[in-house]
């Protein structure tokens, strides 16, 4: 698919990539009390309101962006991030965006593995694991199928199965790791999101593969 | 007391505007104009939280060429002082420190030893020795 395996981008990738944060953002619209929700419960409440903001800011760009090159537009995109979301959300999906469009544009590196490097600078960031209760345990087996190159419609299927481990863990990073051992019976907000976030985004290039 | 603008800079992040103001309300009682000092807190819309962008702010508020301290309370403005760091590009960003301490008592201990015209690593130092790891 050209938006995951070649930087140039043609007219139908500039709507493509309309779409794409169009339809983050409406899922970050739709989505933030059930994400408040889920933070409310081990943490401070706000993450849906975090993500909506920010993804509310990147959408206002979103022509800007999808002018241009793929790398500029993901390291564009991480920098609004960081400085919409606000909480400790922020700096996760921004260095996600921020690193992936640096190595895409440092080398001839394909999509998956600039993402997969990403997600180990996400990990330095938060100086967490997978199995830490984040939303690296859905970032890593991610990157994980993306590098395999897991068929998109299997995958879209799988990432929230990602997120659903997060209940049984228990947090060690974060807010969330004040409550020990009481964090465990409860998704963690972060995974969630970015599970939402990652099948929105693999139903928009299905969608776009099929018309 | 040395002259302000040489002195190390004190930058204190909470996810409370009231907790960063009453920080450095107990600095300023402490050490009068003689350190650089900026607080921030709250996020982009003005509820609790963390602000990246009033960070880097607060980072040039206070910016000292001896370097800045910065105190935080919770992980998100560890976090986003971190990226903030980053941000701020590479000739400034190796004499900026997050401190691992407590906001309050950090702040007010690292301002009293930058009063005095302490390097960087003494300033950090001596906050850090307040927490236990
Ligand atoms: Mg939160």
């Amino acid at each position: 698919m050209n938006l995951v395996h070649e930087p140039g981008l043609s007219f139908d990738t500039v709507a493509l990539v309309c779409r794409v944060i169009e339809a983050c953002r409406d899922a970050a619209v739709s989505q933030e009390a059930y994400l408040c929700d889920l933070d409310r419960a081990i943490g401070d409440g706000d993450h849906g309101t975090n993500m909506r903001r920010g993804l509310e800011a990147l959408a206002a760009e979103r022509q800007l962006l999808s002018a241009m090159p793929l790398s500029d537009a993901m390291i564009a995109a991480g920098t609004i991030l960081v400085m919409n979301i606000g909480g400790a959300a922020g700096p996760l999906y921004g260095t996600l965006l921020l690193e992936t469009g640096k190595g895409l544009s440092a080398g001839q590196i394909p999509f998956p593995q600039a993402f997969l490097q990403a997600v180990g600078a996400v990990a330095q960031r938060g100086r967490s694991s997978p199995g830490d209760k984040t939303l690296l345990d859905v970032l890593v087996p991610l990157s994980e199928a993306l590098v395999k190159q897991t068929d998109m419609r299997c995958l879209a299927e799988e990432i929230q199965g990602f997120a659903d481990m997060t209940i049984d863990m228990k947090a060690v990073r974060g807010r969330a790791s004040f409550l020990g051992e009481r964090s465990i019976g409860h998704m963690d907000p972060g995974a969630a999101s970015c599970a939402l976030f990652a099948t929105t985004v693999c139903h928009e290039l299905m969608e776009t593969a099929r018309s | 007391m040395s002259d302000r603008r040489e002195n190390v800079g004190i930058v204190i992040v909470s996810h409370s505007p009231l907790v960063a103001k009453g920080a450095a309300d107990m600095v300023r009682q402490m050490v009068g104009d003689s350190v650089p000092l900026a607080w921030c807190g709250g996020n982009p819309a003005g509820g609790l939280g963390t602000d990246m962008e009033a960070i880097l702010r607060a980072i040039e508020d206070a910016w000292s060429e001896a370097g800045v301290a910065i105190f935080v309370d919770l992980g998100g403005a560890e976090t986003n002082s971190e990226m903030a760091i980053e941000m701020i590009g590479k000739g400034r960003a190796a004499r900026i420190v997050v401190c691992n301490a407590p906001i309050v008592e950090g702040a007010v201990i690292a301002a009293a030893e930058a009063s005095g015209g302490a390097s960087l690593a003494k300033v950090v130092a001596t906050a850090q020795e307040l927490s236990p790891s």
